[in-house]
């Protein structure tokens, strides 16, 4: 009886797989890049950048390896809360940065790529950017408040700010 | 939870909900042969041939899955030049996406080429979803039937799924995937729109990147978001609704669809409430709301996917989505095994209810006897031994240990949640769990094997059984199945099954862990 079937399901194996794993994602690559250009070839503000200097605003910390926000290798730390490891590494940041920085500025991502922080992170740091690149801390305030980026429709999400682009904006690109 | 969050919650639940209907209705008619247009299913299969088919199906999808694999290094789209995927490796991932279980032993971006991801993975979510619905299919005819041992044709019914309806939602929701910002394309990131739509849609939840959908290029706004989370439980939501259409009683469906918001509304709260201001292994766009929303969804329904790093949740936060997964992935569930898996636990319930008053139970106007009930226990034990045996071997070996991130109960927890979701055919998991050895890969894979297969033969058996009995007509005996009461008995079954085959192993991982938690 099974093997009465292998038949049926060899053909249907095979046209199955040239219909879904062929001429459907083909098709979808070809509409995706003749109506999203931009979109299917990976916009590049999506992902995150390891900037660590004083003058630019920081991402979050990044677990991927070998180094932070390294694309091809997504990745979060997965390490629990009950995690000495994890302890540690967040008493450390906590040090760098101020014994009152914001939650996801001491906490890395789970793709290790994110390229938002929140508004709270982003002006937590206004101060430290504005020294040193000798700007008014109310300019690199006001410009968080620009590149902030609101609950998309409204509700949906967090309001947060994209690093890479508010640093582009810091060095007076568009 | 603020305002915000609990707007996000409803707004969620809410439109789920309301979408429903429609999808519900197409599918019953796609089934039935009437839509999109009317056309011949081709001849009725006893249910031994239909369980023939679907082996035999399943058994050359691992075969070609398992080729590609290993053969990856020769094959076009691969501009990384992966090579081949080692034996125990890719036997793992081949058992893994026939099954609809999506587990991952590997990081997709640094060991699968956009050929591979294409060809077998992309396939197989579609066929391993289309072979779940046409088993519930053949349940729902077996219900319906009178005095015949006919189930429908198992070709005509995968055939028709894929195409009329997981192709065309996986064919919208790509492209208005790659409008919020997923890739698509072959020279670099890959083709994961067209990856991304169909593990959402099919209950498959395998990551195109490792971070899966964490991962920018998978899910990159709020919105993108919102849709996955729909389409996460859409079909199998909408598939209660479908039974109901087959079997020629609607309330039935709305009973199911009942009992499952029912477990998983109160659960996801618990999670969301968990996760307050634990950031670690979140993405700052989804915030905590929409990562307790997405795993209690996708734990319940039996879709891997994840948008936050699960290893990373608090205790309690991690307990849900294990024992979601521990219930059986009935809660939602799988396409179509979610709602067989539940209709199994439906006449377990009928017949507790039949032992407290002494009277032979019935279901659907059917009447369950020795050799039905044999195969619903059958079914309903079979995942839990799977998950319990896989995580004795995998803590008493050193291979299984090697793996461990963590150590003391979070360790044993990473193990628990790796058996529990491939001995559910979930797919998610501790992620810090390295699992990618031998030990670990070939009983995980043997664990997916059994639980998929050992619960849908053992459902097209009770199918055919159930398809030869007379109707009986309603008496003032009769339980109603359709009755606020009987949605309470199932969910508590459903409950109390899952508890009794789980507290002991949860009390030695994530019980521990909490209590620490709490008191540090």
């Amino acid at each position: 009886m099974f093997f009465a079937q292998l038949r049926p399901a060899l053909l249907h194996l095979v046209l199955l797989t040239v219909i879904t794993g062929l001429v459907y994602p083909l098709t979808i690559t070809l509409a995706g890049g003749v109506v999203f250009p931009r979109e299917a070839n990976g916009d590049p503000d999506l992902i995150g950048k390891a900037f660590d200097q004083p003058r630019y605003f920081w991402p979050r910390p990044s677990a991927t390896s070998p180094g932070p926000y390294n694309l091809a290798s997504s990745s979060g730390s997965n390490l629990g809360p009950l995690s000495p490891e994890l302890q540690k590494a967040v008493a450390e940041r906590r040090a760098r940065l101020g014994g009152d920085a914001p939650v996801d500025l001491l906490t890395a991502s789970g793709s290790g790529l994110d390229p938002h922080i929140s508004p709270a992170g982003a002006y937590f740091q206004a101060g430290r950017v504005a020294a040193a690149r000798g700007l008014a801390e109310a300019d690199v305030r006001r410009l968080i408040g620009e590149v902030m980026e609101g609950r998309q429709w409204g509700f949906l999400g967090e309001p947060r700010v994209n690093v890479v682009h508010l640093n582009r904006r810091l060095d007076g690109q568009r | 939870m603020t305002g915000n969050d609990w707007l996000q919650f409803g707004v969620y639940f809410g439109v789920l909900l309301a979408l429903v209907k429609p999808p519900g209705d197409y599918m019953a008619a796609v089934l039935a042969g009437r839509a999109p247009r009317p056309s011949d299913p081709g001849p009725e299969m006893a249910w031994q041939v239909y369980a023939a088919a679907l082996l035999a199906f399943n058994c050359l999808g691992v075969a070609a899955v398992y080729g590609v694999l290993r053969l990856q290094g020769w094959l076009p789209w691969n501009p990384l030049h992966l090579p081949g995927v080692e034996p125990h490796t890719a036997w793992n991932i081949a058992v893994s996406f026939a099954t609809n279980t999506n587990w991952q032993n590997y990081g997709g971006e640094t060991t699968l080429s956009h050929g591979t991801q294409m060809v077998a993975l992309t396939v197989q979510n579609f066929v391993s979803a289309a072979s779940g619905i046409a088993v519930m299919a053949a349940l729902a005819r077996g219900i319906a039937a009178r005095s015949v041992n006919a189930l429908g044709n198992f070709w005509s019914d995968v055939y028709r799924v894929t195409l009329y309806v997981l192709l065309p939602l996986s064919v919208v929701l790509a492209i208005v995937l790659i409008g919020q910002g997923v890739v698509q394309n072959l020279d670099t990131t890959g083709p994961v729109a067209s990856q991304v739509a169909i593990k959402q849609l099919g209950t498959n939840g395998g990551g195109f990147f490792n971070a899966n959908s964490a991962h920018p290029f998978e899910n990159p706004t709020p919105l993108s978001n919102f849709l996955e989370m729909l389409a996460i439980l859409l079909i199998p939501a909408a598939l209660c609704r479908t039974f109901g259409q087959m079997i020629g009683d609607k309330r039935q469906g709305w009973a199911l669809l009942a009992v499952m918001v029912l477990i998983l509304v109160p659960l996801t709260l618990v999670v969301v409430s968990a996760e307050a201001n634990n950031m670690e292994g979140k993405e700052v766009r989804f915030g905590i709301v929409n990562s307790g929303i997405w795993a209690a969804a996708t734990t319940a329904a039996s879709n891997g996917s994840v948008n936050a790093m699960l290893d990373s949740f608090t205790p309690l936060g991690g307990l849900v989505p294990l024992f979601l997964m521990q219930l059986g992935e009935v809660i939602f569930g799988g396409v179509g095994s979610g709602v067989y898996g539940l209709v199994l636990f439906a006449v377990l319930a009928v017949f507790l209810a039949g032992l407290m008053v002494g009277r032979t139970p019935e279901y659907l106007g059917k009447k369950i006897e020795a050799q039905e009930m044999k195969m619903v226990s059958i079914a309903i034990l079979i995942p839990p031994a799977c998950v319990l045996i896989g995580t004795a071997i995998g803590v008493v070996f050193p291979m299984g240990l090697s793996g461990l991130l963590a150590r003391g109960p979070h360790g044993f927890s990473e193990i628990l949640y790796a058996f529990t979701s491939m001995g559910n055919n979930n797919g998610s998991a501790f992620a810090g769990y390295g699992a990618n050895n031998p030990l670990v890969n070939v009983v995980g894979g043997l664990a997916m094997l059994f639980s998929r297969y050992w619960v849908a033969v053992p459902v097209l058996e009770l199918a055919g059984s159930l398809a030869q009995k007379k109707v009986l007509p309603v008496g003032p005996g009769t339980l109603p199945t359709h009755t606020p009461l009987f949605v309470g008995l199932l969910a508590a079954t459903v409950v109390i099954v899952g508890a009794l085959a789980f507290i002991p192993a949860l009390a030695l991982g994530p019980i521990v862990e909490h209590l620490r938690f709490i008191a540090r």
